[in-house]
């Protein structure tokens, strides 16, 4: 593992403002719950979960760069490895390929050029297959850069990724 | 008899989720009612109304209050709003059209159990939703209604905090959860002690489901016996069904618990697209042993379904009409059991893909004579042999869909293909305008 001292110390001290708050929900004596919004917080400045990222983490919360690296390779809204500017993740679960979630995934793999978990080489979108996100009845559903995206046509999917730059 | 509609009543109002516009339509009143009330007399309420789980397990939500010791302290409320069962999407829409209402729920919840703090877990992929929760927690705060003192008026402190997930299926599952929550990853834990014995921080939790604690102000302000009255047998109130796959009107619909089937499908949801026939339901939520269109005839409560095979689930109905291949469909259900195994327990980390690959295998038409029953063989060896329910959860559409559609499973063996080919999906694959309790999306 990588030493937290080695990162930038201004995104450290805004890691830390940004942490301070969240850390008041949670009981003096279990900081480790905020393990989950603390890499969050980490992966936003940062870009990725890399091993001194997560070594930040633990060393705020007390406890062990193991138990940071434990959460962030098991959840999978974490990224231990760079990926593009922009992250699109596709849902392939039954509900929305019922309603064509497989095709728009399909042609857009094909339009981006890139394999599911792809990056663009111009590094500006990743784009993934996810499991169900809640939006079934709304079928098919995307999220863009984490925030939710429903009723898709494979139109209005090409129009919102073309828009990012 | 106009229906009674307790969950869904508000959406669609201008600004539904505001703490003014939830205020002016009476929100917080059964709060204020219950604070009068010797809370262990809420607790009966809550169990005379018949309330079960909205979550999936469909317990009884009064008893599961009961089971937390006496003597111990702290105790903590956990509101499961992971909502991640394929199929279901009902939980997200409390959120987002009345948060108030899930907020004076937990209020009531912690008064009638002795409980000061409260986290609501949300899956990470709702980030709107979570927004939205703090806000309302923030607005409830600055009004005083949470913090140091009840609705400004009981000496009786109470932090509500959103704690956001970062993807992961298991989550769901109570225990998994907990480990979560403490900042661990999502592995479930050997049950007994249940969690309102030994649960958050080694200390007696109640987790609810966000759908179960949304009907408590109704409750008290109406009386369990109301809400038990608008259930059958050993089931209460309403409840939010949610529909997708091939109808006219996909959505989310409230309807008594005990609502026909193949009512809310063919009328309700104005029937299958192009007039084809229902070919199968998931009734709740992938993991629910599938129903064929022959068998969807029935009430939809909890005891009901369980007559019929199947389960209630969490509420999420996926329909399926007659030109959907159930291989393929199959072969998409275990490959989501496959990538969500936690891999905590071998029959399940190493089954799961196993069974997806077989699946898949038959799908694409290379399966060979006996791959139908290794398939079967596989799910009952992964059933019943895991610390949580996920292993049941797995293998019961498996055994299922093997067991409702062994011909079609049997086709593609012998004729080395795919029948449905192209449209295996379904014939329909075009998004439809659907209806959220009431409203037009």
């Amino acid at each position: 593992m990588g030493s937290w001292q080695d990162l930038p110390a201004d995104s450290v001290a805004k890691f830390d403002h940004e942490l301070a708050p969240v850390l008041k929900r949670y009981p003096e004596d279990r900081l480790a719950s905020a393990m989950i919004p603390a890499l969050r917080i980490g992966q936003e400045i940062f870009g990725h979960l890399t091993p001194p990222v997560m070594a930040l983490a633990a060393d705020r919360l007390g406890v062990s760069p193991a138990r940071a690296e434990e959460v962030a390779t098991f959840y999978v809204m974490f990224n231990t490895r760079p990926v593009g500017r922009h992250v699109v993740e596709i849902c392939t679960n039954v509900s929305c390929c019922l309603t064509g979630g497989d095709r728009i995934f399909e042609e857009l793999k094909r339009k981006l050029g890139v394999g599911n978990g792809g990056t663009t080489a111009d590094k500006r979108i990743t784009l993934r297959e996810v499991e169900c996100l809640g939006a079934c009845s709304t079928a098919p559903a995307m999220l863009v850069d984490e925030e939710m995206e429903e009723r898709l046509t494979l139109e209005k999917v090409e129009k919102i990724v073309g828009s990012l730059s | 008899m106009s229906e009674t509609l307790i969950l869904t009543a508000r959406w669609g109002k201008k600004d539904s989720h505001a703490l003014a516009s939830y205020r002016a339509d009476g929100g917080y009143q059964a709060l204020e009612k219950a604070l009068g009330m010797n809370p262990s007399a809420i607790v009966d309420e809550v169990k005379a109304s018949n309330l079960r789980g909205r979550g999936g397990a469909g317990f009884a939500c009064g008893l599961k209050w009961t089971f937390l010791p006496k003597d111990v302290r702290p105790r903590y409320l956990t509101v499961n709003a992971d909502e991640s069962e394929p199929g279901t999407c009902k939980d997200r829409y409390i959120i987002e059209h009345d948060p108030h209402m899930l907020l004076e729920g937990i209020a009531i919840a912690c008064f009638a159990n002795d409980i000061h703090l409260a986290y609501i877990y949300i899956r990470g992929e709702f980030a709107k939703q979570a927004r939205m929760l703090e806000a309302a927690i923030e607005e409830a705060r600055e009004a005083g209604i949470l913090g140091p003192r009840l609705l400004g008026k009981v000496d009786f402190p109470l932090d509500v905090h959103v704690h956001r997930g970062a993807g992961a299926y298991i989550c769901g599952e109570e225990s998994a959860l907990l480990e979560s929550l403490e900042g661990k990853k999502g592995y479930p834990r050997l049950k007994p002690p249940f969690p309102a014995v030994v649960g958050l921080y080694g200390k007696p939790t109640i987790i609810n489901n966000v759908e179960t604690i949304a009907n408590l102000p109704w409750i008290v302000a109406h009386g369990g016996a109301a809400f038990a009255g608008l259930g059958v047998g050993k089931s209460g109130g309403t409840r939010l069904f949610c529909v997708s796959g091939h109808v006219n009107r996909p959505g989310v619909y409230e309807k008594p618990v005990h609502y026909n089937m193949k009512k809310l499908i063919m009328e309700d949801c104005g029937g299958i697209v192009g007039g084809r026939q229902v070919k199968a339901v998931i009734p709740g939520g992938s993991s629910a042993p599938v129903l064929t269109g022959d068998e969807i005839d029935v009430s939809m409560e909890f005891d009901a379904l369980k007559a019929a095979g199947t389960m209630a689930g969490s509420g999420g109905l996926i329909v399926m009409d007659e030109s959907t291949c159930m291989v393929r469909a199959l072969s998409r259900i275990a490959k989501f059991y496959a990538e969500e195994s936690c891999g905590q327990c071998t029959p399940c980390r190493e089954g799961t893909p196993w069974m997806e690959g077989l699946v898949e295998k038959i799908e694409h038409g290379h399966g060979v004579p006996g791959d139908v029953d290794k398939l079967a063989d596989l799910a009952d060896h992964i059933g019943g042999q895991t610390i949580c329910a996920l292993g049941d959860a797995a293998a019961m559409p498996v055994q299922s869909f093997v067991k409702k559609f062994r011909a079609e499973f049997e086709r593609h063996v012998s004729e080395r293909r795919c029948p449905f080919g192209e449209t295996a999906w379904g014939k329909t694959q075009e998004t439809r305008e659907a209806y959220v309790g009431g409203i037009r999306y």
